[in-house]
Parts: structure tokens; sequence; C-alpha cells
């Protein structure tokens, strides 16, 4: 089902799911959300498979109109999102009306956020994988960013069913505090470095430089010294792989890296910290600490406990809704509310969402009733199509 | 060949299994024998396997797969694999259109060698190039063996546009491109086959381990061989 329209592209705005797998060997990368957690946690807030493809908006998030009345879900960079010029929530699910139009002012914390759809957003899968590999063309939405007049369609079709737009809780919120430390577990390179070079990476502060990309965020600071050059016989490169060119600065190797590569590499951030650095913007400040391959999994299973309890809770809380078999609209959703409107002279009550309210009385009824204290002039959408009325609220 | 293979840490989600110490076929040959076996044996919790010139890099998911037995299980089929016969390369022959509008840097790579052109495809074709893996772009083959007669520099100014297919020279090494892409390489032949194709299941003609034997065609056999290859690409 078509749901969404392109407005504005935004910066660079793709669809990603967890990555392509299984194509690395004939030199495909992996791609896929770049803050896998920010992706994961999009889609459970909407009850999806937590892989599903969603949009991963970058810095200046785009403008998407609806093209039905659906449910959403926004987690990772806090872009300030607003739905018809009320600002809404990050990591949280939200209810959004046919014609309403979804916007951002721009980064206040983080740098990639998630918007996740019904079912997740159906592209056509390419080598096992929806994910966007714009360098190559491939996947995603014909393997590029998102433009103007691009449709996007939901998996899922949510029309009348009742979705519980959820919330997420405080103690899941990524750890700010910690934003600019990355655990690394060293190598698989990090004998061809010198100690002192050694020593200067885990001691040093490093810039996450403007050149920085879905390939790799290059970093500027010390330079780390290699034993005898930075050439390696080329071998596979793992997710978060801190590669050091020939020019002795590290770049830390993301989602669309090449799947093999031929520069010494020093470290790895470990998994549950990638999407630390994914978040971090132009000119932040990052250092490196290494941990054991045993405490990095330890992180990741913590990490896994967290997101299975709150999956569980959405289940529950989802199973609850439809038991009930009532709408339960989120407290950021458009406001939304019966009236009771007088259209010649007969009484309808409705259910109904303000889109804004006329200055001026745009349409009188011939009821004549228009002048009484209690009644106001507003635009409404009903199914989809914008009319103006003259209504009495009914409580 | 090392005696045992060598583990390497490359994080909390996957580590490097090396075979050997440098470009060497057996070694290479070892690593896809081995990729072979890995996925025979179906281990749980394996993500991706990326086989290089000496190395397999093994991505798994550690809730799933516990890393030592991983590592113990690689290690027995490693031992397994060294106790067989190695297995026989595949070959697969790329139809090559020499000169010309499909090589316009033929006739500088027989000058700068002081050769003909014709003995220049001479050379370039009758040898058999090992795939030592793909990489950098997606199914960009890393050949091995080229004859250091038909060795050539590379452009001073890289090409804007390399047409996809395009068969090249960079100093000891060939190689051809799979994707339209920028290049520095001495263009000397196109292949009319499509070496990648997203769409198709494997998406690359080649793999890791495989030989590649380039055949020399005509105008007429090129564009025959280019309906073909299109008419699959749309089919």
């Amino acid at each position: 089902m078509e749901i969404i329209e392109v407005v504005e592209g935004g910066f660079f705005t793709t669809v990603q799911d967890l990555g392509r797998y299984g194509y690395q060997r004939y030199g495909v990368p992996v791609s896929g959300a770049m803050d896998s957690y920010g992706l994961r946690m999009a889609n459970i807030l909407l009850g999806n498979e937590e892989g599903a493809a969603a949009l991963e908006m970058t810095l200046v998030g785009p403008k998407l109109k609806f093209l039905e009345d659906t449910v959403i879900a926004l987690a990772g960079a806090n872009l300030r999102p607003r739905l018809n010029g009320d600002p809404v929530s990050t990591w949280s699910g939200l209810r959004v009306r046919k014609g309403s139009l979804l916007s951002f002012d721009g980064p206040q914390t983080g740098v990639k956020c998630y918007l996740a759809a019904p079912g997740g957003i159906g592209t056509p899968v390419v080598m096992g994988s929806r994910s966007t590999y714009a360098r190559g063309k491939l996947g995603g939405y014909e393997g590029r960013a998102l433009k103007p007049g691009d449709i996007l369609s939901s998996a899922a079709d949510v029309a009348g069913r009742p979705i519980k737009a959820t919330k997420l809780p405080q103690r899941l919120l990524p750890d700010k505090e910690h934003q600019h430390l990355l655990r690394v577990v060293m190598g698989p390179q990090a004998d061809a470095f010198t100690a002192e070079g050694v020593s200067v990476f885990l001691s040093s502060d490093y810039t996450v430089s403007r050149q920085s990309d879905r390939m790799g965020y290059r970093l500027e600071g010390p330079v780390i010294s290699h034993k005898a050059g930075a050439d390696i016989i080329s071998d596979g490169a793992p997710l978060g792989a801190v590669q050091v060119t020939g020019d002795g600065l590290p770049v830390v190797l993301m989602a669309d890296r090449g799947a093999t590569g031929g520069y010494a590499k020093i470290a790895t951030v470990i998994s549950v910290d990638v999407g630390k650095l994914a978040q971090s913007l132009p000119g932040d400040k990052v250092s490196f600490r290494a941990v054991t391959v045993e405490e990095a999994h330890q992180r990741l299973r913590e990490q896994e406990a967290d997101i299975q309890e709150f999956k569980e809770e959405v289940a529950r809380s989802k199973g609850e809704a439809e038991a009930t078999g009532g709408l339960q609209p989120s407290a950021t959703a458009s406001p939304r509310r019966s009236v009771t409107a007088t259209i010649n002279g007969r009484s309808h009550t409705f259910e109904v969402e303000i889109v804004g309210e006329e200055p001026a009385p745009a349409r009188r009824g011939s009821s004549g009733r228009g002048t009484a204290a209690s009644s106001r002039t507003v635009s409404v959408t009903v199914n989809g199509r914008s009319y103006t009325f003259e209504v009495e609220e009914a409580g | 060949m090392y005696q045992a293979p060598r583990f390497l840490p490359a994080g909390d989600c996957a580590f490097s299994v090396e075979l050997g110490a440098g470009i060497d076929p057996r070694v290479n040959q070892a690593v896809h024998d081995l990729l072979v076996a890995i996925e025979e044996r179906g281990l749980d919790g394996i993500m991706d396997l990326v086989p290089s010139y000496r190395a397999i890099l093994v991505q798994y998911n550690p809730l799933v797969a516990d890393l030592s037995r991983l590592q113990e299980e690689i290690t027995a089929l490693e031992a397994l694999a060294l106790e067989g016969e190695p297995s026989t390369p595949r070959s697969v022959e790329i139809p090559t259109l020499y000169g010309g509008e499909a090589g316009p840097d033929l006739d500088y790579v027989a000058q700068h060698n002081g050769l003909s052109a014709e003995e220049v495809v001479r050379i370039h074709s009758e040898t058999r190039y090992l795939v030592y893996m793909l990489g950098f772009s997606p199914g960009f083959p890393y050949l091995g063996g080229m004859s250091e007669r038909i060795e050539t520099p590379r452009l001073a100014t890289p090409r804007a546009v390399i047409p996809a297919g395009s068969v090249g020279i960079a100093e000891r090494q060939t190689g051809v491109y799979p994707t339209e892409t920028p290049g520095g390489w001495r263009l000397i032949g196109r292949t009319p086959l499509a070496l990648f194709d997203p769409n198709r299941e494997p998406p690359c003609l080649v793999e890791q381990g495989d030989y590649i034997q380039f055949v020399p065609i005509n105008e007429q056999e090129y564009a025959a061989l280019a309906i073909d290859a299109a008419a699959q690409a749309t089919g």
C-alpha cells in the first residue's frame, strides 16, 4: 500500500534494513542501518519484525506526506520532528492521518534517525536485502537516496486496525554521557603498528572529520605510526574496523565499507558502540578504549536482553489493544476528537482531526446557528477530504 | 602455508582465519576449500564468509555461536581439508574484443613493450588468471598471473568513465571492470558479458578460486553476445 510521498528528500534519506549478508565474497558491501539499534527500536515500537526496512534520515530530515491513515515510529537521532507543524517525539510511535506532513527542524542530538512503517518499507529485495548501497546503485529505492515525488509503500495495511503507538522507556534510551567513548577489540593487524602508535591510538582524542559518510568515519588527530607501512595483503573488512591509512590517520569502516581492504586495521569498534559513532557529528570528539572480546560479548548480551524485554512488553500491550478493540491514540498524535456538527440544520457526530482553524468564518451553515457562542468554524479532514464546518463540541 | 590456521580478532562479531603468509595460489586454493568446507558443515550463527588472498573473515552472531567452539570446528575442518585432495578449480572463459574502441590503449601497451598489438593479445589471452578474490567494487576480480612482458604503467590522468566490461592493465596486474566506474587502467579490450548482475543468482560470473581465461572474439561475435547478455538481464 502506498503510504508516503516524498516532498523533500532531505540531506541523505535511504531505505535500510539490517544489511545484505552472503554477498561480500562477490565484493558487495553489507550496507544496512548505520545505527542498527535505532532501526531495530523503530520497528519494535510498531510491532514490526525488528529487521524490517525503514528510512534512514541524515541530519536534515526529509519532508514526507502521508497518503493513508497509518502509524509510524521514529528512533535514533532527534532531528526535531514535527507532524503538521506540531513537535512530536523521537523514540516513539505515532499515529498519522492521511494528508499529514512530517518535517524536521534539524539535529538536536545525533545524525541518523529511523522511520519505521507498518510491516516495513516495501522496496524490492535485492540479494536478500532492501538496504540501499547508493555508490553501487543497488537496493533500496532505485538504488539511491530519496527525491521529491518518490512514493513509498508499506508492506502491511493497518487501516482500521487498532495499534498502540508505544514510547521507548527512559532506561532504553542510548547513553549520551559516554557517547564519545568507543570500546575496541585490538586487531586484526595491531601488530603492524609500533608500540608508540598503539599507545597514541588509545590515549588521544580524535575529531570526526567532515569527510565521513556511510562508507567510513574519518578521524583527525595525532598520527598513529605503522612499523613498516600501511599496506597489507588485502583481506575482509569487519564493521567498525579502525583502518589506518598511509597518513597515519584512522578511518572507522561503517555500513557501506568495501567488503575487502588493503590497509592495516589496528582495532575494531565493538558492535554495541558502532551506533554511537554513527550518531556523531563532524567536529565531535571520540576516544578509544581496549576491551576483551569476552567483555564485548557481555555488553552485547546485556543490550540484547533489554531489547528482548522491551519487545515482549510491546507484544503484550499490542495484544491488550487488540483485545479491547479500542483505538489508542498516542499523546503525540494530532488532536482527534468526536464532534457534533450541524449541517443544513441536521446534527451529525463525526470523529475528526482538526487540521487548522479558520481565522474568519469561511462558510456558514444555513441553519442560522453560526452565531451561537458554543460553535466555531474549523477545517476538518474526513476520509482524506478537507471540509470547512461549523461545529459544536459534544464534550 | 601455516601448519595450523591463525585466528586474528576482528571485533566481537568477526575473526579472520589466516592460512598462509603471502600471495600464493596454493594458499588461495586452501582458502577456497576451507570456505566450501565451512559452508557444507553448516555451522550455526555464521553471518557471512569473506575470502581473500590468504584468509577468510568469518562474521558470526555471538548470541548464537560460541567463539572458541567455532574456531575449534574451523581448525578441525582445515585439518580435514589438508588431508584431502585439493578441489579442481573452475575455469571461466571471458570472450573479449581486443583493440579499437573497446580497447583504446592496446596500441600504447604494444608500443610500450616493443610488441605488436597481435602479440599483446596473444600473451594476454594465453594465460589463465587466478581470481584471488573479489572486492574493491561489486564483482571486481583481483587477478594474478599476468606476464611481465605486457606490464604497463597506469594513465597519468584517470578516465572519468570506464564502460562496464572493460579489460585493462595496470602495472603487473590485469583486470576487468564489472560496472561502469572511473579509473586509470590501460584499456585493451572489452567483454560483452555482464560480470556482475544484482538480479542474478549468483550475481557474479566468477568467484574466488576460479581461473579466468580471456578469449579473443571479433565484432560480430561481440554484438551477438551483447544481445544475449541484454536479453538475460531484462528477462
